[in-house]
C-alpha cells in the first residue's frame, strides 16, 4: 500500500513517534534513576551535551507529532462539525508549533557545542 | 430477511438518547479509552512542562523554585494523575503496537493483555501515592 494512502501516514507517524517517545522515557528514567541525586548542576550538565540535547529536541518533535496525530484522532470523532472541527485544528497547529519552537529555543540555550 | 418486516420494527424501537451508563464496555475497551482520556490530559500537560523545564534549566534558583512546586499537596495531587496517565498510556501504547504486529491478536490474550496494561498502570499510580505519602 502507498505511504500516500489515506491516513497510512498518520498511522505510521503514530507508531514511530510512539516507540521513539517510550525508548526515551525508558533511557531518561534509567539515567535519572542511577547516579547522584539531581540537582541543578547534574541537570544543566546534563542537557549540555549535543547526544542528550538532541535526543530531547527529537523528543519534544515526536511529541508534538503524536499530540498531532492523537488529537485529531479524538476531534474527528467527537467534532462533527467540519467549519468548528477545522478551526480547532488551526488553533492546535499553531499551539503546537509554537510548543516546538519554545522548547527548541530552551535547548539551543543549554547545548555547549 | 423481509426488509419490511422485523428490520422496521426494530428501527422504530432504537432508543433517541445514548445513555452512557447503560454501555457495556468490554475490558479491552476499558484499555482503550482510558488511552484516550490519558492522551488528552497528557497533550494538555504538554506546556506546563516545557514551562517548567525552562525554569528547571535557568539558575539554581529557578531551579529550586521547579522542586518547591510539588510542596503543595494540589500540585502532587496532579502529578499523580499525570504520572497515571503516562504510565496507562506507555503500557497500552506497547499493546497497540503488539497487536499491530499481530502479536496476542486473538480475542482471548487481547483481553488477558487489556486486563494487564490497565492494572500495570493501576500498580504504577499505587506505588507513586505510596511514594508520596512516605
Amino acid at each position: 500500500m502507498s505511504i500516500r494512502a489515506q491516513g497510512m501516514r498518520a498511522w505510521l507517524l503514530q507508531r514511530l513517534s510512539g516507540a521513539y517517545i517510550g525508548l526515551y522515557l525508558l533511557i531518561a528514567l534509567f539515567t535519572l534513576g542511577t547516579g547522584p541525586a539531581l540537582d541543578y548542576t547534574r541537570w544543566h550538565h546534563l542537557l549540555s551535551q549535543p547526544v542528550v540535547s538532541i535526543a530531547s529536541l527529537l523528543f519534544f518533535f515526536f511529541i508534538l507529532i503524536h499530540a498531532w496525530v492523537g488529537i485529531r484522532d479524538v476531534l474527528l470523532d467527537y467534532v462533527q462539525l467540519t467549519a468548528l472541527r477545522f478551526s480547532i485544528l488551526i488553533v492546535l497547529a499553531l499551539g503546537l508549533l509554537t510548543m516546538g519552537i519554545w522548547v527548541s529555543m530552551i535547548l539551543f540555550s543549554v547545548v555547549r557545542l | 430477511m423481509d426488509k419490511t418486516g422485523p428490520l422496521m420494527l426494530t428501527k422504530t424501537r432504537r432508543p433517541k438518547y445514548l445513555n452512557v451508563l447503560k454501555i457495556y464496555l468490554p475490558v479491552t475497551g476499558v484499555a482503550s479509552i482510558l488511552h484516550r482520556i490519558s492522551g488528552v490530559l497528557l497533550f494538555l500537560s504538554i506546556p506546563f512542562l516545557i514551562y517548567a523545564l525552562s525554569l528547571s534549566l535557568r539558575s539554581p534558583e529557578s531551579f529550586a523554585q521547579v522542586t518547591s512546586f510539588f510542596d503543595n499537596m494540589f500540585m502532587r495531587a496532579f502529578s499523580l494523575i499525570l504520572l497515571y496517565s503516562l504510565a496507562h498510556h506507555f503500557f497500552a501504547g506497547i499493546r497497540f503496537l503488539l497487536l499491530d504486529l499481530d502479536v496476542g491478536i486473538d480475542l482471548k490474550t487481547a483481553r488477558a493483555s487489556a486486563l494487564g496494561v490497565i492494572l500495570a498502570g493501576l500498580l504504577v499510580f499505587v506505588l507513586a501515592v505510596v511514594g508520596v505519602l512516605l
